[in-house]
């Protein structure tokens, strides 16, 4: 499944997307956050699903534009931490970040 | 003193409840329930083998608990079930984590996708569960299982709470709404903001200047449209398309959301061909209620649940000095 976390407005889309297939459960996306957004726990989406699975904590998802800001996602040359350390690659960013990034430094 | 009449609300709907007399459910093996609170309205669906038996359909009020426990009593009182019989409760909806007779607690997401597979069939794709403050487009696989979803909860703007403030704004009857947006002799441009509060000042100034009320409908119905076609663009929207929750009860919308996305949304009719000709009611704003019944359902047969019903009936004395007494 995939699950896109976050919000879309006037100003762009801000959106975290986790593919919860991908996603193995192992937890390094929570320690590499620096502002503590993700979690691993039980899969609220797949009541059946016994492994556990990571997601943003419920009262970030509304915030997630300001909280992503600081690592950039979608822009430069490094990616950001929590897509950095996913070894099956299971997290990405959308491009409000990047499209807001660009404006700022044209 | 003065004689004080009973103010007109137009933006309340009437609250609904239906009991299926085909079934006897003391003959039911399993019965399960579903809560859903939304932040407007309160929905409970009691399934009776997988079975649709009773359902009940109400206005959230200012707390959780008493709205849950309200919808409930109000799905049980023509059917002669008491809470006790119901063999698992699942919550769902805004105000899942407060409903007290619930043992478990489900997002909504996943029950409505599973309450629209039941209710318009396996070949839905596409779910968008318009509610009272959120909208949520869900795509689905043929079981009902999410495979990608995409909820846009920043604000109320454009959701089912706008569309009540808005028909009390302009005194037309909610149900009205739908009708009277295609009262029209053409099209008038959508109105520039969904935000609730601006929208209102929009609308009001639209009405000073001697637009019409209808047009004025129309303009906020396409601006609805509009802003939920943006977060379905986005998913992308496959056919089977269909609509839940209170907003696919107005025309005005769904007619718009159609023109504007280029694909039709499913006829509102029962899947099962048994509930079609009996006429049970279709009632959209259930979906995600039964959605939760029936994981109930699913989580007591796999064993990944146990029922909590307290029939009295002594199963087995152990033989000794203490007779225990167990209930299943």
């Amino acid at each position: 499944m995939v699950a896109h976390y976050g919000f879309k407005d006037g100003s762009g889309d801000w959106f975290l997307t986790l593919d919860t297939d991908k996603c193995n459960g192992c937890g390094k996306c929570v320690e590499v956050c620096p502002v503590k957004i993700l979690e691993v726990g039980p899969d609220e989406i797949d009541p059946f699903r016994e492994e556990p699975v990571a997601s943003v904590k419920h009262d970030e998802r509304k915030k997630i534009r300001y909280h992503c800001a600081p690592c950039k996602p979608g822009y430069g040359s490094e990616p950001p931490p929590c897509v950095a350390v996913c070894k099956p690659g299971a997290i990405s960013h959308s491009e409000g970040w990047k499209a807001c990034f660009k404006d700022s430094h044209q | 003193m003065s004689q004080q009449e009973k103010p007109i609300e137009f933006w309340r709907w009437p609250e609904a409840r239906w009991v299926n007399s085909d079934i006897n459910w003391k003959r039911g093996k399993l019965i399960t329930a579903g809560v859903d609170v939304g932040s407007v309205s309160t929905q409970a669906v009691i399934m009776v083998d997988g079975e649709l038996f009773a359902f009940g359909n109400t206005r959230t009020g200012s707390d959780s608990p008493n709205s849950a426990k309200k919808g409930m009593d109000y799905a049980l009182e023509k059917t002669g079930m008491k809470l006790e019989d119901i063999d698992y409760c699942i919550g769902t909806g805004y105000g899942r984590v407060n409903v007290p007779m619930a043992q478990q607690t489900i997002t909504e997401i996943s029950c409505h996708a599973k309450g629209a597979n039941f209710m318009y069939g396996p070949e839905v794709r596409t779910v968008m569960d318009m509610g009272g403050q959120d909208c949520k487009a869900i795509n689905v696989d043929n079981q009902g299982k999410v495979l990608n979803f995409m909820m846009n909860d920043k604000c109320a703007a454009g959701t089912g709470r706008g569309m009540e403030v808005f028909a009390n704004l302009i005194h037309v009857p909610i149900w009205e709404i739908g009708p009277r947006s295609f009262q029209i002799s053409k099209e008038p441009p959508s109105i520039s903001t969904t935000c609730v509060v601006f929208a209102k000042s929009e609308v009001m100034g639209l009405l000073e200047q001697g637009v019409s009320e209808n047009e004025v409908i129309a303009a906020y119905c396409s601006a609805m449209a509009h802003r939920i076609a943006e977060l379905l663009k986005r998913l992308g929207v496959k056919e089977k398309f269909v609509i839940t929750g209170g907003i696919a009860k107005n025309e005005g919308v769904v007619k718009r959301l159609e023109k504007e996305l280029g694909i039709k949304t499913a006829e509102k009719v029962w899947a099962n061909q048994k509930y079609r000709k009996n006429n049970y009611p279709f009632d959209t704003q259930i979906a995600g209620a039964i959605g939760a019944a029936l994981f109930a359902q699913a989580l007591l047969e796999t064993g990944k649940a146990k029922s909590v019903k307290k029939t009295g009936i002594v199963e087995s004395w152990n033989i000794g000095m203490l007779g225990r007494i167990r209930f299943i």
